[in-house]
């Protein structure tokens, strides 16, 4: 459709714009056309293009030397279709972990955020605590916090404290992306115009009011999609809690993987993983895109 | 003015403020009694969107007091969200709450800090709105309306608090010239109506018609003030008569 216009307003330009030059080009208008007013060469162009390029990456795999090897060792058909229903089941585990943590993230995220954007010298300790935790807890590799809390912690043998490694795995979790959601947060706080407090002060609203109903729920709207992406993360770290004991979609590929001598078990897995994580992406760019067009109108709701 | 006229409604005593090393007001006095409406007039930067700010608390004061009625409102240890409800204010952009439709916008105030139901501060929302001509908009969102009408919406957002002084911080320059005199004709109803009111504005013209005094802030300080036709005619200071000229030779008087 807006080809078509595109074109319509081409041939209008073209007619009582300014006469060929020396070339017999007419200057911008019939430069544009060809590429931007033709669908069909378009997508003509495109679809070439693409088989082009995945069909020569396609031949450079398969004509490696030791591509048969490779193929019997990750690309073995029986075994993945065996694999699969298995590693759909471990996947159960991964799903309960991220639903759980997610929840909680978001809970603790928020407390943080709000914690480190207290005002005045009474809340230093609030505020300098919020902000060692992110440092400290963004500053670590994931899976040392995994590892120490789900090893170091139930070592301690203390009466009361669970040792299940589950328990471990949200724990870690949720304190390693509650770090970095407290940022997502921080930042769409900060992203509302100081007027806004202002105005909702102006009312008589405590900062708590005026942070409950004006500018958290503007700031949550901005901040979707960085929060999806920071969930993305999530669902994908959830393999790391294998390590502390978990039986989860990994550790089931791991040992699907021992008992055959064969990595195609992995395969199954990425399979899983894509098929969950590439539409969270595709919403979130698409959440983005959408959400920038909105900033540009000058409203978001 | 009235038989309450004793006690002003508005006491500010030696106020001063600096953002940083700039002190933008350098010991301002001003008494604004009930019902009277002051204009605030002066050069971009004179301190009158800092004064309105601070009386009505959004900025620390740095010295001097504020008093409305008969409470000091800059006391230590006084209630300032308390105090906030009396006073309200508009802004030159407006600030209505985005993510709010008209309706919840006014009643947000009434609702969250007066302690009305519902059904009271919408009742009270509507008897505003349809006032000033907005009650078909009342469910639509601020981007759904005209600059005029966002602000008209916004000064109802203030009226509905039932402030005892209104303050509008310069509510015309934001809007396109065509929807100025929608937004004055709100303020000159509630002159009419006897609402105590503070305007910062460069609507000269207008400062004539609907103030009882105008105060003239040159560098922190209110330089000369007086019956609008007086000070607008005949100013005493040199500052004042260069500022006005200006002001005429802009075509704004």
């Amino acid at each position: 459709m807006s080809g078509a216009a595109d074109a319509e307003s081409g041939k209008g330009e073209a007619a009582d714009g300014p006469g060929p030059d020396a070339d017999g080009h007419r200057p911008g208008v019939l430069i544009r056309r060809p590429r931007r007013g033709d669908p069909v060469v378009a997508v003509s162009v495109a679809v070439a293009s693409t088989v082009l390029f995945f069909g020569a990456i396609a031949w450079a795999v398969v004509t490696a030397p030791d591509f048969p090897r490779v193929q019997r060792a990750f690309l073995n058909g029986p075994l993945f279709e065996e694999s699969l229903p298995e590693v759909v089941r471990a996947f159960q585990t991964n799903i309960k972990l991220f639903l759980i943590a997610e929840v909680l993230v978001l809970f603790f995220g928020l407390v943080l955020a709000v914690m480190r954007s207290l005002p005045g010298p009474v809340f230093f300790p609030l505020r300098l605590l919020a902000v060692a935790y992110t440092d400290l807890l963004r500053g670590l590799p994931g899976i040392l916090v995994i590892f120490l809390l789900g090893f170091g912690v139930p070592g301690l043998n203390i009466e009361g404290v669970p040792n299940d490694p589950f328990f471990w795995a949200v724990v870690a979790l949720t304190m390693i992306y509650a770090a970095y959601v407290s940022e997502v947060y921080r930042a769409g706080i900060e992203s509302v115009h100081p007027s806004q407090e202002a105005a909702a002060r102006s009312l008589g609203l405590r900062r708590s009011q005026a942070l409950r109903y004006v500018i958290l729920p503007q700031a949550v709207r901005r901040i979707v999609p960085p929060l999806l992406n920071d969930f993305l993360g999530l669902q994908k770290d959830t393999v790391l809690v294998s390590f502390i004991g978990v039986v989860e979609i990994f550790r089931a590929s791991q040992i699907k993987q021992a008992g055959n001598f064969n990595f195609t078990p992995y395969l199954a897995t990425a399979l899983v993983f894509i098929v969950v994580t590439v539409p969270l992406a595709r919403l979130t760019d698409y959440l983005v895109t959408r959400s920038r067009r909105g900033q540009a109108r000058g409203g978001f709701r | 003015m009235s038989g309450t006229a004793a006690v002003p409604a508005l006491r500010v005593q030696r106020l001063h403020k600096s953002f940083g090393r700039t002190e933008v007001l350098r010991g301002i006095d001003l008494t604004v009694a009930e019902h009277e409406v002051v204009a605030l007039i002066g050069a971009s930067g004179s301190g009158k969107s800092t004064l309105l700010r601070c009386i009505n608390l959004l900025e620390e004061i740095d010295g001097g007091r504020i008093f409305v009625g008969s409470e000091e409102i800059t006391a230590r240890g006084a209630d300032v969200d308390r105090h906030r409800q009396r006073i309200g204010i508009v802004f030159q952009t407006f600030n209505l709450f985005p993510h709010m439709s008209v309706l919840a916008n006014v009643t947000l105030g009434p609702r969250k800090v007066l302690g009305l139901s519902r059904g009271d501060a919408e009742r009270r929302a509507d008897e505003l709105l349809d006032r000033f001509g907005l009650v078909e908009k009342r469910q639509d969102h601020p981007d759904r309306l005209s600059g005029g009408q966002q602000q008209r919406v916004a000064i109802v957002r203030a009226l509905a608090m039932r402030p005892d002084l209104l303050l509008l911080d310069e509510i015309t320059s934001a809007l396109d010239p065509e929807l100025v005199a929608e937004v004055l004709d709100v303020v000159r109803e509630l002159a009419q109506g006897g609402m105590t009111m503070i305007l910062a504005t460069h609507e000269m013209g207008f400062a004539r018609d609907v103030a009882d005094r105008i105060c003239f802030l040159d560098e922190g300080v209110i330089l000369e003030q007086g019956p609008p036709d007086q000070l607008l005619r005949s100013p005493q200071q040199e500052r004042t008569q260069r500022f006005l000229q200006r002001v005429i030779a802009a075509g704004r008087l």
